[in-house]
Formats: structure tokens, C-alpha cells, sequence
């Protein structure tokens, strides 16, 4: 369904789009990658990040630096940026923008709720959440001992309280348990979004249902992976996976009756677009996996701009800024660790 | 070239000469060598290590140093800011090295940064020990209260127990009695929240413990210095009841959470009273402890911010040292450095001058070596400006700068420019006003360069020398047109004409005779207000345009001969400027000449047709528009000439330069070494094309073809272009005069003071508002398009690149 977007998209939209496609094109090139992959030192780093946007929030930090510190004011730019478009936008933009954080949130709640089991130090654990997945009550979750308070105390507040809602067991949290809620919340929010994404309709749906698709059919392919060789069911396992995207329904059947590796593979190459993936692997090898998925992403995110009037630029922004962030922590903690021949392993180059 | 002198004498016309120039430097005394360049700001280094990343090159060590010192000095600049000091420009230290510099800088870091910490860690204690005060007083008061209602309300039930009314129920003893006997002591926390999370304090606290706690919060009038942040905060104080131990720790977390901050409490009387006191010992022992430390800070921070200033220019230096250093490549040996780059033909016995003087001051045995090399690529563009030549040039620079030694549009803008704009802004009352308004910014130049101006401010600024010329020529055009806020005045003696009998007032010119001698300067006052006075004007002004206009295409299209001619290039000159010349004469060069005829003999001649029919039927008799001999003739002769020029400017061109394309390449091949040294310099520079350049004959002849037509219609429509200036003056002075007759004398008819006042008020706020600013702007703008488009498409080529020498005085200002 195409209306006429292109028509009335700017009235709203037209000024953080220009915002965005600035913002992306201050993305590290593969120039970039090579001169940081050949520092020495992480001042090194520091010295040639200053030359690029990332520099007025680096120049200011003395001088023995630390990876934290680098991947902080990194995510602390993505963050301003991200405040300053959700400031300037409206609706239906802003309720986007928002989605996109979702996802941070569950991760921190996951994250929190895991510490407080392993009694960690809250303060400790808050610093560790990502700030664009923070909310008030966050550091509340502490409180929590199962799912219903968790949910009946802090998350009722929050955007995930109907996602939430879907999940509650009266069981009492335990690794299993928080696991299984992370990829329940994480279905939920999927699922959410990509309707969300319909309504809104036009180029928007087209581009993000795409690059929900493939999020959900690796998070599905993870999820498998993930819990061959361990007590949950197949039944539970397919409770898992979202429910659209390449794979659903079929390959949803055959992926939860996986036992390994292989199995997996044999069902992705039957679809074409996932054949390539697989085929850059060798047999048995799930190790290079991820990186092959997080490439297929970034091909996927930068080919979202190339159209116009749609929101999917911001999604497609925001993701390649935190692989960015990724790829700078990869290259710092090499240089720091003195692994420089393991660099490139998980690099992804953008451009 | 003069030898010894700072500059040579103005050569405004052309771009300095410049020279590709190899410095060899030895390793010793190349740092003072590069410092003393930069102070001279000649020369301009070009990178020799391209293909090496910033981190790669040599000095990389001692940027980092020099970014980790500016580092420091920016966190000074924050405690500068923050004790609200500025930095004093008087630089009275001593000179130190780096090495020092870099030592004291962290060494006063270090100091700093402890002094915060204690001042922070002894903050936190204060502002902790005042949020305590503020629980004890708060929470003391609702003990109170809550103590003396329960008082009050247990007489008042024993009052009535004393009664023994009916209403009372009969269990209420007995409860109460096991009420006692089994008494489970609440327990409570008490402290400060923050008054925006309170309500979801409160929320969470009743969801955690189901309803099982007794909150109560108080709220804090002024907002409190939060302990942790530092910032003020608008916070609440609470205290809340609960009983037992789950519960507690519950809420105990959740305080956490919320960043609460808990304080103990007692609930006896005489302790609290106790504990306020203590307290309040504590803050003013701590508050004078904070003092002292916060004087001994800014009188650190004060010392510092004597030497700031130096410290950050020597800091700048270091790092721009550093950075030129680094686009210097080693020799063979590695003893010596080697650096290439662009300065100016006069500046090499400065330049020598200062390399010898670096060598023997920091004792170096070998003295640097300086030597001039061949070039192949077009040098850069360097003209020697000063304050007022400046912003003409830069005028010019806007459009593109200049090719290496082309003649420079730059020289005539300077009179040109205002010119035109005063054409346009012809009125010597707005002009004294825009006169006035600029020798204010040029008077406190001084004081205006060195601090920060807003944006328009900045331009007008930069701008002065512009507007004042501009505003001398607008009292001077104002003059001729004889308007003064758009009144005439009989400043050169009375009118030459006056009425023959009293009934010619009724504004016409019928009824007038000429009493006296033609008025001497500009226009006759008597044309104000008659009702020919457009239709004379409009004639004058427009026959004005086209002369200007004429004469300054004549000067771009001679300017480009002066191009051709300096860099030896024939075909140029005969093939394109020769025939353009006979072109925009033979037809706007006989226009003019046909309106001063027709201006000096006063013929009634109509110009619209002599032109016309020039072109539709050149053989018909003129009759009554002929306004000289053998006009008939003449215009045979030049529209044939027009004719004749355009195939002319069309055809030879391409050809001969195919031709010469050949014969150079027939050459080049013989000969490929000898051929290359005769004609580098001027002839790389001249052409279309390079010399290594494939010669491409068909695009070529198209470039040929587009020019041609161009320059046809251009010269119709740049004519045409430049009664901008008669459109513009009309509606200035048309703009004014409305202003001047619906307002001010229209205020002035009601005869009443307030009407005037407010009558004046509306023509200062338009008078300045639309025609001082609007109108300057707009007749800038179109000035600006005249040069641009009409004056250097002519001429100029402008695809050169600017001059960048490497000079102290002007990275000052490229951060922040």
C-alpha cells in the first residue's frame, strides 16, 4: 500500500530525516577502520577518534584511557543523538523512535535481574545497562524476588508491562527461567513493533518489516542454537520464535526439532536468502556465525537508505551506530590486550 | 622584488609571484627553524607524507603531548570559568620550554584535581550534614504535632470514657488493653527523596509491601544541594513506618533505588534536640574548613589565569609546529629534514635570512639549505592585502579565487563596487546616515577586533571599509540626483527655471522658462513634485545604466586582453578579444554614443527606434531620428561588423588550437626532454587544457560554440542586466518619498504634537528599517551580482587556490 507519502512526509518527518542522514554520514569508513586497526595504543585510538565526529566527546578524558571509557562517551554521542531526535519528533515518529529502545530496556531489566541473583552491587549493575534502556524505576527491579513482583512492582509502569503481561509465571527467578523471559519479552516486542510498523504502513512497513524479519529469523536461529543440549522442550523452544518472518511458519517446525549445529544449517539453506550465510561457514562451525549475521545486518540497514520518507533511517541508524560502538570496543580491547592479530575478527565495516 | 623590505611595493594588479622553494633543514634546528617561518607566515609547506596516517609520521609522540596539554589547559579554563576569572592578556612570565611547560601543567592539574576532591569530599559531608539538620527539624516538628493530636485525643477519649457515653463501644477498652500487652514496635526510616520521584516513591512502597507502611513526607521549601550530584534538588522529606524485618529491607532497597537519602531519627525529644545541636556544630566546623580550602583554590586558579593566555598560545604554537614538522620527509641520511613548499618571489632573502638566523641560534653546525625548484603545477594565489583592500578582495574571493596571476577584478571592485551600489542608493541624507553609523565601527576599530560581535554585527564589521565607500558615493550620487531624504534642495544656487505667470503652479513644466544658466551640478530641484518629474528622471537613470553598464563590460573585455597578452597567448587575444571588443561596440558602444549625441544636442530623436530598426530594415531612410551625418552608413558599417565577429569568435579558435596541439606534440616527440624545460611557467597555466591532456578537437569546438553564443546574448541580456540599476535608485528614492510625504508630513498637517511625535517615530523606524538596512542589502546584493556575473565573466576565470602560509597569526582563531 502506497499512499502518498512523499507528499506530506517532510511536514514532520522531513527535518529529523535530514537529521538522520547527517548523523550517518558521520559513520566511521573503512578508511577509518584501517588507520584505528593499526594504532598501538589506545591514545592512539583516542588521537585518531578526535579527528572524526566523535571528537568533542573524547578530547576532554586524560590521557591513560581505558576501553570502558571509549565505548562510554561512544554510546554517551548515540545518546545524545537519539535524545535530541526524540525532542524534535512527533507522532508517529516519536512512538518509533521509542520502539527502538525497547529492545536496551528488556536487556537491562534481564541484566538487573540476573545481578540482583547473583547478589551483585545495584550501582555496579546500573552502570553497566545501556542508556538508552534506562527508565525511572530501573534500579527498583532489585526489589523484585519472582516474576509476578517483578512485574507487579516496576514493570507495570514501563512500556514492557504488555509484553510482560504474556510471560508470568509464578516461578522464582533462576538463570533458566530469566533466560527464557528474555526471549519471551524479546518475541513480544518483535511481534509489537512489526505490527506497529504495519499500521503506520507505506515505505516505513515495507523496509521494517524486512529488517524485523530477519532480526526475528536470527533471533530464532539463535534461540536454537542456543538451547540444543539443554532441558527446553521443543515445544517451549517454539513458543520462542516470533511469529512472522521468513521462517514461520515452516522453518519455525523444522528449526525446534533441531539436535544440532547442522541440522540448523540444512534448514536455513533452503532459504535462499540465508544461503549465503551459511555457505561463507564451514560444517560444524557456529563461532563465525554471528559475525556472518551482523554483516548481512549491515548490508540490510545501509541499504534502508537508499530510500526516501520511510522511518526505517532511523532504526537502520541507530543499529549501525551501536555495531559501530561494537567494532571500536573490538578494535580497543585488541590494542589493549595486545591481540592485534585478532582484529579484524569481528569488525564489521559499514561503508 | 625589493630586497630588505617587509613587502614590496603594492602590486595589486596581478598575484605575487611565487616559487616552488625546498628548505633543507638540519635535524638540530629544524623545530626553531619551523618556529621562526611561522612568526614570518611566508611559506606554505606542502605535505611530503600524504600516504602516512596521522599517528605513522614523526612527531606523532609530541602532537599527543601537545593535545594533552591543551587537554589540561581547557580543564583550567573550566576552573577559570567556574571562580568566574578571565584571563589577563599581560604575558609577564618568563619564556619556558615545553618541557617545563608540560611539567608545571601537570603538576598544577594533579593540585587541582586533589583540591576538588577534598573541597567535593568535605561538600559531600556538609551537604549531608544539612539534609540530616533538615529530617531532625522536619521530622521533629511532625513528632510533635502527631505527639500532642494523640495527647489530645486520648484526654479526649478519656474525657469521654469519664462520661461514659453510650456512643462509645463497649470493646474499645479491651482492645486497646491487648493492644498494649502485644505491642509490635514499628520501625521507621526517615530521610530526603527527590520531590519529582516522590509520587513514584510513595507507589513503589505501597505495591512492594502491599499496603504495609505509613509514609509520611514533608516538603522542603528552598531546593538542597543533593550530596551525591552536587546539584540543587527539590527534595521531600519522609519518614516511613514499618513493621518487620522483610519489610525493612525492602524498604530499605528501594530507598536505594530512588536515590534516597537516609538519615537516623529518634523519636525522643530531648535527643533530637541534642543531635541538632551536634549537628549544627559540626556544619559551621566543616563550613569554615570549606572556606579555606575554596580560597586556597582560586588563589590557584587565580595564578593560573596570569600566564593562561601565553600558555595556550605557546601550547597552539607547539602543536602547529609539530604538525608542519610532519609533513617533512627525511633525507637519505636521516640527518636532515626536508621540506617543499610555495612562498612568495620577494620573500626569499627574508626567508634565507630567517633560516640563518635559526641555524646559528640554536648552534647547529650546518647550516639550512635553501633552493628553488622547477614547478609543474599551477602555484597558488597570494595577493598582499591590507585592512581596506581586504574585503574588496574578498569580495572577488567569494566568487572564486583568482588563476596564479590573472588580473585581478580585484583592483577596480574597490572603486566599482560602491559605485554601482551608490547608483542605486542615491540620496546624500540615508548616505550621511550610513556614513555616520560605519565611522563609528571604524573609529573603535580597536576595540571592536578584539572581542566577540554577533553574527550581523561580525559581517558589518568585516564589511566597514566597503560600506563607508559605499556611503561616500551614496552622498555623492545623492547629490546629483538632488535628494535628501528624498527632498530636493537648491544647494548649487537657485533653479534655472521659473513661472512665467502665477498660474503654472499646478506642478507642470508647460509654464516655465528658462531664467537663468543650466543648474550647475545633478538634477534641477525644480523637478521635485512636477508631474514630469518620473518620466525625466526614468529617461536620465536609464540612459545612466546602459553608459555604466557599457563601460564596464568595455573594461572586463579589456582586462581580458591584458590576460592573453600577459600570458603570451595570441590566439586569445585575436580570436577572442578583438572580435567580443567590435561586437558589444558596434551595438551598445553605438547606443551610447547615440544617447551623449542626443544628451548634447538636445535632439527629440527616439533611441528605441533607431535601434530596432538598425537590425529589421538597416537600408530605410532614419527621417526625423537621425540625429548626425552619415548615421545611415555608419550603422551599415557596424552591423555588418557585428555580423562578421561572431563567426570570427566562433570558428578560427578551435582550429588554431588543434593546430598548435599538433605541432607540440610533433615536437614532444622528437625532443622530450629539452621541449619540457622551455615551456613550463606561463604556457602550463594558459590554456583550456594541460599538456598532458588527451585533445579532445570536438569538445573543444563545443566549449567554443557555447562560449560564442554566450557571449551574443550575454551582451544583450548583461545590458539589459545593469537597469537593475535605474529599477533599484526608482524605487529607493520612489520608497522614500512615500515615507517623507504619507508620514511625516501627513503627521505634520493634523497640527498636533502627539500625531508629530508619533508621525516621527514611524519615519525614524522606516527610515532606518527599510531603507537603511532592507535597501543597503538589497542594493549590495545587486552591486555584488553586477561584479559577478556582467563585470568577471568577461575575464575572469577564477579556479585558482588561495595562498595558506604557515603563520602563527592566523591559527589563533581556528579553534572554538
Amino acid at each position: 500500500m502506497y499512499g502518498f507519502e512523499a507528499m506530506t512526509f517532510n511536514i514532520h518527518g522531513g527535518y529529523l530525516e535530514a537529521i538522520v542522514r547527517g548523523h550517518r554520514s558521520g559513520l566511521l569508513t573503512a578508511a577509518d577502520y584501517n588507520n584505528l586497526c593499526q594504532c598501538e595504543t589506545l591514545d592512539d585510538i583516542k588521537m585518531h577518534l578526535t579527528a572524526t565526529e566523535y571528537g568533542p566527546y573524547l578530547q576532554n578524558e586524560p590521557s591513560p584511557l581505558h576501553t570502558t571509557t571509549i565505548v562510554e562517551k561512544c554510546t554517551l554521542k548515540l545518546v545524545d543523538e537519539y535524545k535530541h531526535m526524540l525532542c524534535q519528533a512527533t507522532e508517529p515518529l516519536s512512538t518509533f523512535l521509542e520502539y527502538i529502545t525497547y529492545g536496551h530496556m528488556i536487556d537491562n531489566v534481564v541484566l538487573i535481574v540476573t545481578g540482583t541473583l547473583h547478589e551483585r552491587d545495584v550501582q555496579e549493575l546500573l552502570e553497566k545497562c545501556h542508556p538508552l534502556g534506562m527508565f525511572d524505576s530501573i534500579a527498583t527491579l532489585a526489589v523484585a524476588q519472582n516474576m509476578r513482583e517483578l512485574y507487579r512492582l516496576v514493570l507495570v509502569d514501563t512500556p514492557l508491562a504488555p509484553y510482560f503481561s504474556e510471560c508470568i509465571t509464578s516461578e522464582d527467578l533462576d538463570d533458566m527461567n530469566i533466560e527464557i523471559m528474555r526471549n519471551t519479552l524479546y518475541k513480544a516486542y518483535l511481534e509489537d513493533f512489526y505490527r506497529f510498523c504495519q499500521k503506520l504502513g507505506g515505505a516505513t512497513a515495507e523496509i521494517m518489516s524486512d529488517l524485523l524479519a530477519f532480526e526475528a529469523d536470527r533471533r530464532a536461529v539463535n534461540i536454537t542454537i542456543n538451547s540444543i543440549g539443554t532441558e527446553l522442550t521443543r515445544d517451549d523452544r517454539r513458543k520462542l520464535y516470533s511469529s512472522f518472518g521468513l521462517l514461520y511458519p515452516y522453518g519455525h517446525e523444522e528449526l525446534a526439532v533441531c539436535e544440532d549445529i547442522d541440522q540448523v544449517r540444512g534448514v536455513m539453506e533452503k532459504y535462499p536468502p540465508y544461503q549465503p550465510i551459511f555457505s561463507k561457514l564451514s560444517y560444524g562451525e557456529s563461532q563465525m556465525l554471528d559475525k556472518a549475521f551482523y554483516e548481512e545486518e549491515v548490508k540490510r540497514l545501509c541499504l534502508s537508505f537508499e530510500q526516501q520518507f520511510h522511518y526505517g533511517v532511523f532504526f537502520a541508524y541507530m543499529r549501525l551506530k551501536e555495531q559501530e560502538i561494537r567494532n571500536l570496543m573490538w578494535i580497543s580491547e585488541c590494542v589493549a590486550q595486545n591481540q592485534k592479530s585478532r582484529v579484524h575478527d569481528s569488525v564489521v565495516f559499514i561503508f | 622584488m625589493a630586497d630588505g623590505e617587509r613587502l614590496p611595493a603594492m602590486d595589486f594588479m596581478r598575484s605575487e609571484p611565487m616559487q616552488l622553494a625546498r628548505i633543507i633543514i638540519p635535524m638540530e634546528s629544524a623545530h626553531r627553524a619551523i618556529s621562526y617561518l611561522g612568526e614570518l607566515g611566508l611559506f606554505q609547506f606542502n605535505d611530503l607524507n600524504k600516504e602516512k596516517s596521522p599517528f605513522q609520521r614523526t612527531y606523532a609522540t609530541q602532537i599527543k603531548r601537545c593535545g594533552e596539554m591543551a587537554r589540561k589547559l581547557r580543564f583550567f579554563r573550566d576552573q577559570m570559568h567556574k571562580a568566574g576569572v578571565t584571563s589577563s592578556n599581560l604575558a609577564y612570565g618568563s619564556v619556558i620550554t615545553l618541557d617545563e611547560l608540560e611539567a608545571k601543567l601537570g603538576e598544577l592539574e594533579a593540585e587541582l584535581i586533589e583540591m576538588n576532591a577534598n573541597s567535593e569530599k568535605l561538600e559531600h559531608a556538609y551537604n549531608e550534614l544539612l539534609e540530616y539538620r533538615l529530617v531532625l527539624k522536619k521530622m521533629g516538628e511532625v513528632f510533635n504535632s502527631a505527639q500532642k493530636k494523640a495527647t489530645a485525643q486520648q484526654r479526649e477519649q478519656e474525657h469521654r470514657r469519664g462520661e461514659g457515653s453510650i456512643d462509645s463501644p463497649l470493646l474499645l477498652e479491651q482492645e486497646m488493653e491487648t493492644d498494649s500487652s502485644k505491642q509490635v514496635k514499628l520501625g521507621y526510616v526517615s530521610g530526603l527523596v527527590p520531590r519529582d520521584k516522590a509520587i513514584a516513591f510513595e507507589r513503589i512502597l505501597f505495591r512492594a509491601t502491599r499496603g504495609n507502611v505509613f509514609l509520611k513526607q514533608d516538603s522542603i521549601e528552598e531546593p538542597v544541594i543533593d550530596p551525591v550530584s552536587g546539584q540543587k534538588v527539590e527534595k521531600n522529606v519522609f519518614i516511613v513506618f514499618h513493621s518487620g524485618e522483610r519489610a525493612k529491607s525492602k524498604v530499605l532497597k528501594i530507598c536505594d533505588a530512588f536515590g534516597a537519602n537516609r538519615y537516623p531519627f529518634t523519636d525522643d525529644v530531648g535527643k533530637q534536640h541534642q543531635m541538632i545541636s551536634e549537628v549544627t556544630g559540626k556544619l559551621s566546623e566543616l563550613k569554615t574548613t570549606i572556606d579555606v580550602g575554596q580560597h586556597h583554590w582560586s588563589s590557584v586558579v587565580q595564578s593560573i589565569s596570569h600566564q593562561f593566555e601565553q600558555w595556550k598560545n605557546m601550547v597552539k604554537k607547539e602543536k602547529s609546529i609539530y604538525h608542519t614538522l610532519n609533513m617533512l620527509s627525511f633525507d637519505v641520511t636521516k640527518k636532515c629534514l626536508v621540506a617543499e613548499g610555495w612562498c612568495p618571489v620577494f620573500a626569499t632573502n627574508q626567508i634565507q635570512k630567517t633560516l640563518v638566523q635559526a641555524s646559528t641560534d640554536s648552534n647547529s653546525q650546518i647550516g639550512a639549505i635553501f633552493e628553488i625548484l622547477h614547478y609543474k603545477e599551477s602555484p597558488p594565489t597570494y595577493f598582499c592585502t591590507n585592512k581596506f583592500t581586504s574585503s574588496f578582495q574578498e569580495i572577488v574571493n567569494a566568487y572564486g579565487v583568482a588563476k596564479y596571476q590573472e588580473a585581478n577584478p580585484g583592483v577596480y571592485t574597490i572603486v566599482t563596487f560602491p559605485f554601482l551600489f551608490a547608483v542605486m542608493f542615491g540620496d546624500w541624507g540615508h548616505g550621511i546616515c550610513l556614513f555616520l553609523a560605519t565611522l563609528i565601527l571604524i573609529l573603535r576599530e580597536k576595540t571592536y577586533s578584539s572581542q566577540k560581535l554577533g553574527d550581523i554585527m561580525e559581517m558589518a564589521f568585516g564589511g566597514r571599509y566597503v560600506i563607508i565607500m559605499m556611503s561616500i558615493f551614496s552622498i555623492y550620487t545623492g547629490v546629483i540626483y538632488n535628494e535628501f531624504f528624498s527632498v530636493p534642495f537648491e544647494l548649487f544656487g537657485p533653479s534655472a527655471y521659473a513661472c512665467r505667470d502665477p498660474s503654472c503652479r499646478d506642478a507642470t513644466t508647460i509654464g516655465l522658462i528658462k531664467v537663468r544658466n543650466t543648474y550647475p551640478f545633478g538634477v534641477d530641484p525644480i523637478w521635485h513634485g512636477t508631474r514630469s518629474e518620473l518620466p525625466f528622471l526614468n529617461s536620465l537613470k536609464m540612459k545612466m545604466s546602459i553608459l555604466l553598464g557599457v563601460a564596464q563590460m568595455n573594461l572586463g573585455i579589456i582586462l581580458s586582453y591584458f590576460n592573453a597578452k600577459f600570458f603570451r597567448n595570441d590566439i586569445d587575444i585575436w580570436y577572442q578579444f578583438v572580435p567580443q571588443m567590435i561586437f558589444l561596440n558596434s551595438l551598445f558602444g553605438y547606443l551610447s554614443l547615440l544617447i551623449i549625441v542626443k544628451w548634447c544636442t538636445g535632439s527629440q530623436a527616439d533611441l528605441y527606434h533607431v535601434m530596432i530598426y538598425m537590425f529589421l530594415s538597416p537600408m530605410e531612410d532614419l527621417d526625423d531620428n537621425q540625429l548626425f551625418v552619415g548615421q545611415k552608413y555608419l550603422q551599415l558599417l557596424l552591423l555588418f561588423l557585428a555580423l562578421v565577429a561572431v563567426p570570427w569568435m566562433l570558428i578560427p579558435k578551435p582550429f588554431l588550437l588543434k593546430k598548435q596541439h599538433e605541432e607540440r606534440h610533433q615536437g614532444e616527440a622528437y625532443v622530450p626532454l629539452g621541449g619540457l624545460d622551455d615551456n613550463l611557467g606561463p604556457e602550463l597555466t594558459d590554456g583550456s587544457h594541460g599538456r598532458h591532456e588527451e585533445f579532445e578537437f570536438s569538445e573543444i569546438l563545443v566549449h567554443q560554440l557555447i562560449h560564442t553564443i554566450e557571449f551574443v546574448l550575454g551582451s544583450v541580456s548583461n545590458t539589459a542586466s545593469y537597469l537593475r540599476l535605474w529599477a533599484l535608485s526608482l524605487a529607493h528614492s520612489e520608497l522614500s518619498n512615500v515615507f517623507f510625504e504619507k508620514v511625516l508630513m501627513l503627521a505634520w498637517g493634523y497640527n498636533s504634537v502627539v500625531i508629530l511625535i508619533i508621525g516621527i517615530i514611524v519615519f525614524i523606524f522606516a527610515t532606518v528599517g527599510v531603507l537603511l538596512v532592507m535597501e543597503t542589502l538589497s542594493a549590495f546584493l545587486h552591486a555584488l551580482r553586477l561584479h559577478w556575473v556582467e563585470f568577471q565573466n568577461k575575464f575572469y576565470g577564477g579556479n585558482g587556490y588561495k595562498f595558506y602560509p604557515f603563520s602563527f597569526a592566523l591559527i589563533g582563531d581556528d579553534e572554538e
